[in-house]
């Protein structure tokens, strides 16, 4: 059973809307059923979505709800992929759905390191991908490319210094008017 | 001196050590932390992003050009596999056709780097293990294939060849001819390592039984590539979800039936074979035409079209100042790379640069399963597993 029959599911899933872009299926859902949603997904006999490809952040920055965290789903019984997309902001947070699907793990980690949306209940929020004792959660649309710090190598103290960054010339930025 | 009995049944504590990130064996900068029990591994926990380089922040500051060679960078092990990805998202949101001469030519590029990725999974992992020979016979190999690269390139590795589009450059004169000598002697090449390995008993005592993942805890686990066909699932996005022309090509998906490492292992040496039949029908079937889209909005004119013609010379100064901009849209794309599903989620806002481009590493989820792979092994498994899995850390790092 493909997406096609979705319709069958509205009653079932209580998602908010349901997208197609080009071949893709995508569905928006509230956090508050977040996990039932993905357990259902996966344990549906007619859906079976049941291997987590990846879980991403997105920074929407002047939006309503800053973030969206996107779930993308194979079915590999039926062949077809499914995206989720739960929106929140920075003082909401998301259900973890550790307990249905394992690896969301990582995954949350990963997002709660770059872009710092805490996952309720979830068995192990450390950061993941940034060295230990970083500060701030660099895949946000306001921190800048270069970061706040620099370490180096201090040749008269003979260790790597950590210091705050400092630019000779301002960063820029080129926006370029498109015309076409 | 008499020992109390009490004393001497203390219970040992569990013993805990650092296995990297300086560590030949842990394939890069892995830090392990080990919890065992004398020689058996309690715990597993990897810590990663020593390799952490931000190309995700980095890219969504570049244009989609500009962005290209991050993806060889990533797995720099299987290089064109990536930037494929990346293309092949990209034309999906620009609507971008691509030419049947470059579609095969991909086709044979993926493969090349399906061998290159392979020979040093298998050679590495035989490394690691003991066997210091194929490694060495593997890199032979490698050097051929990067050869291949370069000539089409003018890069042993980090190629940027496959564009959005097409490819960047014509195959030379006589190159076709030197992939079939290339073809026709691999197979033996082959034979050789697997004669130093698949029936080596050291090679069996140390991957039979190791790391053994059922199907359904693959599937829980999230895992693409071979590390969900030595599971024994059939699965291979080639053949499921076809991209380019793979379709046309005839070949078969090898599966194992225990998922352990050697099973691992031999399906790895029997995809390598399967490479080869493709990269031969690939030739056979190479197509004459253009190798890039004449889609000069996305992308650029040849350099003899520019020197005659006004409207290319625009083109051309447009997209290499600004850069190709691509409609808003997203798109999850996923490619079979070498080591598994390798996806780009790529989001365009309309200009041009990616609003976020989001990359999903097959190792990064592998990596993750390590502590159940592990647990209850000795501690010179961990090696093997993590051979296994085939980890490199510039793509689960990013």
């Amino acid at each position: 059973m493909k997406l096609q029959n979705f319709d069958q599911f509205k009653n079932v899933i209580p998602f908010l809307t349901f997208q197609k872009i080009k071949d893709e299926n995508i569905i928006v859902v509230s956090p508050v059923h977040l996990s039932f949603v993905m357990s259902f997904l996966k344990s549906h006999i007619g859906l079976q979505y049941s291997l987590l490809s990846c879980i991403s952040g997105v920074d929407l920055l002047k939006k309503i709800y800053r973030f969206s965290v996107v779930y993308d789903l194979l079915s590999l019984t039926f062949n077809a992929r499914l995206r989720i997309k739960v929106f929140v902001n920075e003082t909401t947070s998301v259900d973890t759905v550790t307990n249905t699907f394992v690896n969301a793990n990582w995954w949350e980690r990963e997002v709660w390191d770059l872009f710092g949306i805490y996952f309720n209940k979830h068995p192990d929020l450390r950061r993941i991908l940034t060295d230990y004792g970083f500060e701030g959660h660099p895949l946000r649309k306001d921190f800048p490319l270069s970061g706040f710090i620099e370490l180096r190598y201090d040749e008269t103290k003979k260790r790597v210094v950590v210091e705050p960054l400092e630019f000779a010339q301002e960063y820029r930025y080129f926006v370029y008017e498109t015309p076409w | 001196m008499i020992l109390k009995k009490k004393e001497l049944n203390k219970e040992l504590k569990k013993f805990t050590i650092n296995f990297g990130p300086q560590h030949p064996a842990a394939h890069g900068v892995l830090r392990l932390v080990l919890e065992l029990d004398g020689e058996v591994v309690e715990r597993a926990d990897p810590h990663i992003g020593l390799l952490h380089r931000g190309t995700e922040k980095l890219i969504e500051h570049k244009t989609y050009l500009q962005a290209l060679p991050y993806f060889d960078r990533l797995d720099y092990v299987s290089m064109m596999a990536q930037e494929h990805t990346f293309s092949l998202a990209v034309e999906k949101l620009a609507n971008i056709s691509v030419s049947p001469r470059a579609q095969v030519i991909r086709v044979l590029f993926l493969e090349i780097t399906r061998l290159l990725n392979h020979l040093l999974a298998v050679g590495c992992h035989a490394m690691d293990v003991g066997a210091m020979t194929p490694f060495l016979w593997a890199f032979e190999e490698r050097e051929k294939l990067m050869e291949f690269y370069e000539r089409v390139s003018g890069a042993r590795m980090h190629a940027a060849y496959i564009r959005p589009g097409g490819v960047s450059a014509d195959l030379p004169i006589g190159f076709l001819d030197d992939v079939f000598l290339f073809v026709k002697q691999f197979n033996t090449r082959l034979d050789e390592i697997e004669e130093m390995l698949t029936n080596n008993r050291i090679w069996k005592e140390r991957l039979v039984d190791i790391g053994i993942v059922s199907a359904q805890r693959a599937v829980d686990w999230g895992f693409s590539g071979v590390m969900l066909r030595g599971s024994g699932i059939p699965w291979d996005l080639r053949k499921t979800q076809p991209y380019e022309n793979y379709n046309n090509f005839n070949f078969v998906v090898p599966v194992g039936s225990k998922g352990d490492c050697y099973d691992r292992y031999l399906v790895r040496i029997e995809e390598m074979r399967e490479s080869l039949k493709i990269m031969h029908q690939a030739i056979d079937i190479m197509p004459t035409g253009i190798i890039k889209s004449s889609n000069y909005k996305y992308v650029a004119p040849s350099r003899n079209e520019m020197k005659c013609s006004m409207e290319a010379m625009i083109h051309h100064f447009k997209l290499y100042s600004e850069g190709v901009v691509v409609p808003c849209g997203e798109t999850y794309t996923a490619t079979e790379a070498p080591k598994g599903e390798f996806g780009v989620y790529l989001i365009s806002n309309g200009t041009e640069k990616p609003y976020r481009c989001k990359i999903k590493a097959p190792g990064f989820g592998h990596l993750q399963a390590l502590n159940e792979m592990t647990r209850g092994h000795m501690i010179a498994d961990v090696v093997t597993v993590i051979g296994t899995q085939d980890i490199v850390f510039g793509e689960i790092d990013r």
